[in-house]
């Protein structure tokens, strides 16, 4: 295990750092720059900001100095605002993208392995046919639209809930953007848990559980679930990473202090500072939650380590 | 004795009748594929819906007294109204929404279209080179695709609209060029198996080059798959523009797609709510359609779940 795990992690070096690379060479290649503005900089500030941020050194020299300084944990300033830098950003929008991503992953996690495994067991009744429904719009209906119509909705006409803003503290704030968000992620697990529920019910040692005389509630609740947990289990990274870059676009449309905010105004600006560094951030930790899955994964399933 | 019994004459008859009958059919994969597809109430009624859909996107502007950029001065912000000809309200410019709704189907659609294409040029040509090839190549070429899905996609996707700017042939191919990663990985499972198998051996024994196998050989045996996974790659496109619209990234005015629409929409919901609702159907329809005819695709190709 603890060698598999050693193996794993010094694989997951070399794709980071291609993954550093073709990051900074896509938007350092790409025409027009952060300080091409509405009016044009006299010559010699622009060639004073430019030797500030090194732009003035041949490309290969920068990208040294970049990864460098990333190495170092320096994510880069921004070449925008002055004085602000991406751990700046990260202190300030970081804390709140993470604590509704996670919020929302925790609730669409549950929700999604009680339904799918309600629908599995009721396969072709009523729960399986709401589920199927619930899913579909889950995967469907995009979050900017679920948002609107969510706001349009609860926000104005019934005015249960705040449509945006953010209040600190209230949780009456997060009710519809973590909805957005959690909504497909639930949709997408309790899809896989039904799947793989209906696949493990069908199987040999279940209709042995069930020929030994065990009630149907040990059988689900002993030999069922946990081996139809393991697919779950293996989208549970790819799952949280989806959480965390769609709640860019969630924090954007329901005004909240994130990441996101700063993020696209970054982009439109061509801050690539900012963009670079938030970028490689969000990679660095899907990388990190592929590699934890993995490892859960090994952990429940020994024939993974071996091969 | 022959005769006594009849016998004969009963396996005469029989056999008579046997040579005149039509030999036994054979179905083909695509006959048994297309049977079970019809059999299938939801993928046939999407079929449906999103051939009515493109139909009228495509034709029924030419049926609208409005034009899409037109601007009515007598009707500003107003409610559907069928007598001026504004089935679907005007916005605040005074534009026919039905006009513009169906302006923007057709942007949408012509984008999935064009992405899908180039996503799954891409993808089959990289997963096939990868399948076939294996060893080395393999490694390094699935290496890459790889880190490619730990880059954050929708990050990818705005750094790409801000370099290129608002060129929506960019767009197209921008869009298209980051969805084909999936496609490559299944092409290349795909390859792997087929290219064990005998008519490939034969092929390769007979002096064909190792793109005539890929391309002669091995490509056309991946149409079930591919078609599978890139009917379910449109809606993906679909969701990709109207979120880069969205944002403001995607289609410039006076065109439009759905996803600008609905970003007009939205602010103004409270007061103007045709202007959300009607795009939003919309794509809520096209997106569901085209999911349920990418599953019943599945369904009726995929040998598994027979």
């Amino acid at each position: 295990m603890l060698a598999y795990a050693f193996r794993r992690v010094l694989s997951a070096i070399p794709i980071a750092l291609i993954a550093v690379t073709i990051c900074f060479f896509i938007l350092r290649l790409a025409p027009g720059g952060p300080f091409d503005g509405e009016r044009a900089l006299p010559p010699t500030v622009l060639a004073n900001l430019r030797a500030h941020y090194n732009l003035d050194q041949p490309l290969i020299a920068q990208y040294f100095i970049y990864v460098g300084r990333l190495l170092q944990g320096d994510l880069g300033p921004s070449m925008v605002i002055d004085g602000f830098n991406v751990s700046d950003l990260i202190r300030i929008g970081f804390p709140f993208t993470l604590t509704m991503a996670m919020f929302a992953f925790v609730i669409a996690t549950s929700i999604g392995i009680v339904a799918g495994a309600v629908a599995a067991v009721n396969q072709n009744k009523w729960p399986d046919y709401v589920l199927v429904l619930a899913v579909m719009l889950g995967v469907v209906v995009p979050n900017f639209l679920m948002a609107a119509l969510l706001q349009l909705w609860f926000g104005v006409y019934l005015g249960w809930l705040p449509a945006g803003g953010w209040v600190t503290g209230s949780l009456w704030h997060l009710v519809l953007p973590v909805t957005v968000l959690a909504w497909p992620h639930a949709a997408r697990i309790s899809r896989l848990m039904r799947g793989s529920m209906i696949e493990v019910l069908g199987s040999n040692y279940v209709r042995t559980a069930r020929s030994k005389g065990l009630s149907e509630r040990i059988v689900l609740a002993r030999h069922a679930i946990k081996p139809a947990l393991l697919p779950v289990v293996s989208y549970l990274g790819p799952g949280l990473s989806y959480l965390l870059t769609g709640s860019l676009a969630v924090e954007q449309i329901f005004g909240l202090p994130g990441i996101g905010k700063y993020f696209v105004q970054a982009a439109l600006n061509r801050d690539y500072g900012i963009v670079l560094g938030t970028t490689i951030l969000y990679m660095f930790i899907i990388l990190a939650l592929n590699l934890i899955v993995d490892l859960i994964y090994a952990w429940l399933d020994p024939k993974v380590r071996y091969r | 004795m022959p005769g006594i019994t009849g016998k004969d004459q009963v396996l005469t008859t029989y056999a008579n009748k046997l040579a005149t009958l039509d030999p036994v059919k054979g179905r083909s994969l695509t006959q048994d594929a297309t049977r079970r597809l019809v059999r299938n109430k939801a993928a046939v009624a999407s079929i449906i819906v999103v051939v009515v859909i493109i139909l009228a996107a495509f034709i029924g502007p030419y049926f609208l007294p409005w034009g899409f950029s037109e601007v009515d001065w007598s009707n500003i912000r107003k409610p559907p109204n069928p007598e001026a000809g504004h089935y679907l309200g005007t916005d605040q410019n005074g534009r026919d929404m039905l006009a513009r709704v169906l302006q923007g189907t057709q942007m949408s659609l012509i984008v999935a279209f064009v992405a899908t294409v180039v996503s799954v040029t891409i993808g089959v040509i990289y997963g096939a080179i990868a399948g076939y090839f294996g060893g080395r190549v393999d490694a390094i070429m699935m290496r890459i695709v790889d880190v490619m899905y730990a880059l954050p996609y929708i990050l990818f996707v705005i750094i790409l609209m801000v370099m290129f700017g608002r060129n929506p042939v960019l767009l197209f191919v921008g869009i298209g060029a980051i969805e084909w990663l999936t496609m490559a990985r299944i092409v290349r499972g795909q390859t792997l198996s087929i290219k064990e198998k005998e008519f490939v051996e034969a092929a390769r024994a007979s002096g064909a080059s190792s793109w005539t196998i890929i391309f002669k050989h091995i490509v056309p045996n991946l149409t079930g798959p591919v078609v599978i996974y890139a009917t379910l790659t449109i809606p993906e496109i679909i969701i990709a523009e109207s979120f880069l619209s969205y944002l403001g990234l995607g289609v410039q005015e006076p065109q439009t797609s759905l996803g600008t629409l609905i970003s007009a929409g939205a602010p103004v919901a409270e007061v103007l709510p045709w202007m959300l609702l009607g795009p939003a159907a919309v794509l809520v329809t096209l997106l569901l359609a085209l999911t349920y005819i990418g599953d019943g695709l599945r369904d009726a190709l995929d040998p598994k779940d027979r």
